[in-house]
C-alpha cells in the first residue's frame, strides 16, 4: 500500500479521475442543451380530447402534445397518473400552454388531418381540416402544416424550417414565438466592438508594464490592482458603466454635440457603445495578463540581439517583440470573448434590452449606430426563462437560446484560435 | 593613459579599443575592478577565466549592453579608436552598429533567413531590394553559410541547425559592417564539427574585423586567438600574446588555471 502510494499510481488514478469528471460534466451540459434545445423545434403530434373534470360542460381540446410527466395520484396511491402539457394555441381562452391530467379527460385521439396554422406574429391556431367550422378571420397565416400526417422526411423539413425561423427572424411580442436573430446579431457586434476597444488598450498597457516600467513597488502595486480588477463582480462594472460612461461621458457628449436635441438624450442613455466599453473594461485584465505572460515568454536573447544590431527600444518592440507576442494577444482575446459573450449582469445597466426596435447596423449613415440599444443572447435567456408570462412555453426556448449562445461563443473562439495558430506557425513561438 | 597602454603586451600593433581603469558594479556588487587592457585591431583577443569572473560583463561594456540592466554602474573610460564611447555625443545605437555582438545561445529572430540578415540594414533605412540582396549574400558568404542556405533564404531561420544559426547570427552582425565583433562564448552550445567551422570562420574574419571572444574552452582560446586575457574574480590577472600565455605565463594563477589546477 505504501509502495503504491509512493510510486504514484494512485495519484495517476486520482488525476485521471478528475479529468474524466470534467469531461463528463461538459458532455452532460452539452447533451442537456442539445436534447432540450433542439427538441423544441421537432413537430409534436396534435391531439384531441374531451375534458371531463368540470361537471357542467365538457370542452373539446385540440392542441399539440408538448410533454408528458407522471404525477402522484391523490385519490388512489396505487395507480399512476400522467399529466400532459398541451399547447392549445389561441383556440380557447386562457393560457396558451396548459396541463391536463390523464384521469380527467376522455376521447383521446390523434386526428389525422389536424392542422397547425402559424401566424406571422408567432401565435398558433389548431383545427381539424374537414371540420366546416368557421375559422376566425386570419389574414396573416404564415404556414399551415399537418403534423399527424407527416413522414419522417417531412418532419425533418418542418424542423429545419422552424429552426431557421428561430435563428433568422426577430422576436414577436405576441407570444413566445419568433426568433432570436437580433440577439445573435447584438451579441456578435458587441463582442467585435469590445475586441476592437480592448485589444489595443490591453496590449499597450501590458507592453508598458513589462517592457518600459522600471520594476519596482509602484509597478507591482499597479499589476496587483489590474489582476484584482478581474475579480470584481461583473455587476459592479455594470453600475460603474451606468454611472460613469452613460451619465458622465454620455451626458457630456450630449451637452457638447447634441444640445439641440436635449432633453431627450442621444448618448446619455444606455446603448451599444457603452455596452462595449463596459465589457472592454471588464475583460481588460484578462488581456493584460495574457499579453504580459506572452511577453515574458519571449527569450531575453532576442531583445539583446536586436539591441546589439543597433535597434532602439521602440524598434526592438515593433519589429521583434510585438510580432512574437501576437499569439499571446489572441489568447487574451479568446479569453475576453468567452467572458464577454456570456456576461449578462452588467449589460442590463448599460444598453441591453428585451426588445430593441432596430439593429445597431443598417443601411443609413453612419451605418453603425453606437447609440442604439441592443439585444443579447444571455439577456434573452434570462428574460425568457424568468420574466416570461408563460414559463412552460419558455422552458425549451431557454435551452435553445442557451445552445445558440454556446455555439456562438464556440464559433467566435474557433476563429480566434485559427488566427492564433497561423500566427504561431508564422513565428514559431510558444 | 600611457600606463594603461603599457599594462598590455608590448606590441607594435594598432590598438582598436582601449580600456582604462574600468570598474563595473551591479548594485553593490563589484563585478569588474580597475581593468586596463588594449584590444588590438585585426587580431583575435580571447578572454578566459572561470565562470563569474566578469569576462562577459567586460565584453558587454564594449557596446554598452550593461546599461540595459537595472542598477548597473560603470566607472573608467573605454576608447574606441581614441573616442570615448560614453560621451553624450555618442549615439548608443550607432556604437552598437560599430561593435557587433554574438551571444552564447544562437538567437536568430523568428523570421526568414533573409530577413534575419537584413534586419540591421532595414533598421538603418536600407530598403532597396537590389542593395539588400547584395549585402545579404555577401554577409552570408563571409559567414560561410551561403552555400548551405542559398536555396532556402525565405524559410524560417529556426529551421537551421544550431551551428548554422550561430553562423547566421554572425552574418547578421557582419551585414551592418561593424568594426569590432564581440563573441560571447559563441561555441558553447555547438557540437564539435560546428565549433570547428566557427573557429575557421573566426580565423577568416580577423582579416577584416577586430575580434574579442569570451570562452570557457582553453584549447579554443589557444587555437583561435592572438592575444589572451586571463581574468579572475573581476580582475585582469594577465594579458599577453596567446603563445606566451599558454607556454610561459607570467603569473602563478594563470598557470594554475591553464594547467587545470582550478577553474
Amino acid at each position: 500500500m505504501k509502495y503504491r502510494f509512493n510510486s504514484g499510481t494512485c495519484w495517476l488514478w486520482l488525476n485521471a479521475g478528475a479529468v474524466s469528471c470534467c469531461l463528463l460534466m461538459l458532455a452532460g451540459l452539452l447533451w442537456l442543451l442539445l436534447v432540450n434545445g433542439l427538441g423544441h423545434f421537432w413537430p409534436s403530434p396534435v391531439v384531441q380530447f374531451t375534458v371531463t373534470a368540470d361537471s357542467g360542460h365538457h370542452p373539446v381540446i385540440l392542441g399539440e402534445l408538448i410533454r408528458t410527466e407522471p404525477v402522484p395520484d391523490t385519490a388512489t396511491a396505487a395507480s399512476t397518473v400522467v399529466r400532459y402539457l398541451i399547447r392549445q394555441g389561441k383556440n380557447t381562452d386562457g393560457p396558451e400552454f396548459r396541463w391536463y391530467r390523464s384521469d380527467q379527460l376522455s376521447h383521446w385521439q390523434l386526428p389525422p388531418n389536424a392542422a397547425v396554422l402559424e401566424r406571422h406574429n408567432g401565435s398558433r391556431w389548431y383545427m381539424v381540416a374537414d371540420e366546416q367550422e368557421a375559422m376566425p378571420a386570419l389574414p396573416d397565416i404564415a404556414r399551415i402544416s399537418y403534423p399527424n400526417q407527416m413522414s419522417f422526411g417531412q418532419k425533418l423539413a418542418d424542423y429545419s424550417y422552424h429552426l431557421w425561423q428561430f435563428l433568422s427572424s426577430a422576436p414577436q411580442t405576441a407570444s413566445a414565438g419568433g426568433g432570436i436573430f437580433p440577439a445573435i446579431f447584438g451579441t456578435v457586434i458587441m463582442v467585435l466592438l469590445m475586441s476592437v476597444i480592448v485589444t489595443p488598450i490591453g496590449v499597450m498597457a501590458a507592453v508598458y508594464l513589462h517592457e518600459y516600467a522600471r520594476q519596482g513597488l509602484l509597478v507591482r502595486l499597479i499589476r496587483i490592482s489590474v489582476y484584482n480588477l478581474a475579480g470584481v463582480p461583473s455587476i459592479v462594472f455594470g453600475v460603474f458603466g451606468l454611472g460613469f460612461f452613460v451619465y458622465v461621458v454620455g451626458g457630456s457628449i450630449d451637452n457638447l454635440f447634441y444640445a439641440d436635441r436635449l432633453p431627450s438624450p442621444v448618448f446619455g442613455t444606455p446603448g451599444l457603445l457603452w455596452v462595449s466599453l463596459t465589457m472592454a473594461l471588464l475583460t481588460l485584465p484578462v488581456v493584460i495578463v495574457s499579453v504580459e505572460e506572452g511577453l515574458s515568454r519571449i527569450p531575453q536573447e532576442l531583445r539583446m540581439g536586436a539591441y546589439a544590431l543597433g535597434a532602439t527600444r521602440a524598434e526592438m518592440l515593433w519589429k521583434v517583440i510585438l510580432p512574437l507576442a501576437t499569439p499571446a494577444m489572441m489568447t487574451g482575446l479568446i479569453l475576453a470573448i468567452a467572458r464577454a459573450a456570456g456576461e449578462v449582469a452588467p449589460l442590463i445597466f448599460v444598453g441591453v434590452v428585451k426588445l430593441a426596435p432596430s439593429l445597431p447596423v443598417d443601411g443609413t449613415f453612419p451605418y453603425l449606430h453606437l447609440e442604439r440599444k441592443i439585444m443579447h443572447l444571455g439577456y434573452q435567456i434570462y428574460d425568457s426563462g424568468l420574466q416570461s408570462p408563460d414559463p412552460d412555453a419558455a422552458q425549451s426556448l431557454v435551452y435553445a437560446t442557451a445552445l445558440v449562445l454556446v455555439v456562438l461563443i464556440l464559433l467566435l473562439n474557433l476563429v480566434a484560435i485559427r488566427v492564433r495558430n497561423r500566427l504561431r506557425e508564422k513565428y514559431h513561438s510558444v | 593613459m600611457n600606463d594603461a597602454l603599457s599594462a598590455g603586451p608590448h606590441t607594435p600593433e594598432h590598438s582598436k579599443l582601449q580600456v582604462c581603469d574600468v570598474s563595473l558594479y551591479y548594485g553593490q556588487t563589484a563585478v569588474l575592478q580597475n581593468i586596463n587592457l588594449t584590444v588590438p585591431a585585426n587580431r583575435v583577443t580571447a578572454f578566459i577565466g572561470p565562470s563569474g569572473c566578469g569576462k562577459s560583463s567586460l565584453l558587454r561594456c564594449f557596446n554598452r549592453m550593461n546599461e540595459l540592466m537595472d542598477d548597473s554602474r560603470m566607472s573608467g573610460t573605454i576608447l574606441l579608436d581614441g573616442q570615448d564611447i560614453h560621451t553624450p555625443q555618442v549615439d548608443v545605437a550607432e556604437l552598437r552598429r560599430k561593435v557587433g555582438m554574438v551571444f552564447q545561445k544562437p538567437n536568430p529572430f523568428p523570421l526568414s533567413v533573409y530577413d534575419n540578415v537584413a534586419f540591421g540594414l532595414q533598421l538603418q533605412g536600407i530598403t532597396r531590394k537590389r542593395q539588400l540582396d547584395e549585402i545579404v549574400e555577401n554577409a552570408l558568404r563571409k559567414a560561410a553559410l551561403w552555400s548551405e542556405v542559398k536555396d532556402r533564404l525565405h524559410q524560417s531561420a529556426l529551421s537551421l541547425s544550431g551551428g548554422q544559426q550561430q553562423r547566421l547570427v554572425i552574418a547578421r552582425a557582419i551585414a551592418i559592417e561593424p568594426e569590432i565583433m564581440l563573441l560571447d562564448e559563441p561555441a558553447s552550445a555547438l557540437d564539435p564539427i560546428s565549433t570547428l567551422k566557427l573557429e575557421e570562420l573566426i580565423y577568416e574574419l580577423k582579416q577584416q574585423y577586430s575580434i574579442v571572444i569570451v570562452t570557457h574552452n582553453m584549447q579554443q582560446a589557444a587555437r583561435v586567438s592572438d592575444y589572451t586575457a586571463f581574468m579572475y574574480m573581476g580582475q585582469l590577472i594577465e594579458f599577453d600574446v596567446t603563445n606566451k600565455m599558454f607556454t610561459d605565463p607570467g603569473q602563478q594563477q594563470t598557470e594554475d588555471y591553464i594547467t587545470g589546477r582550478f577553474g
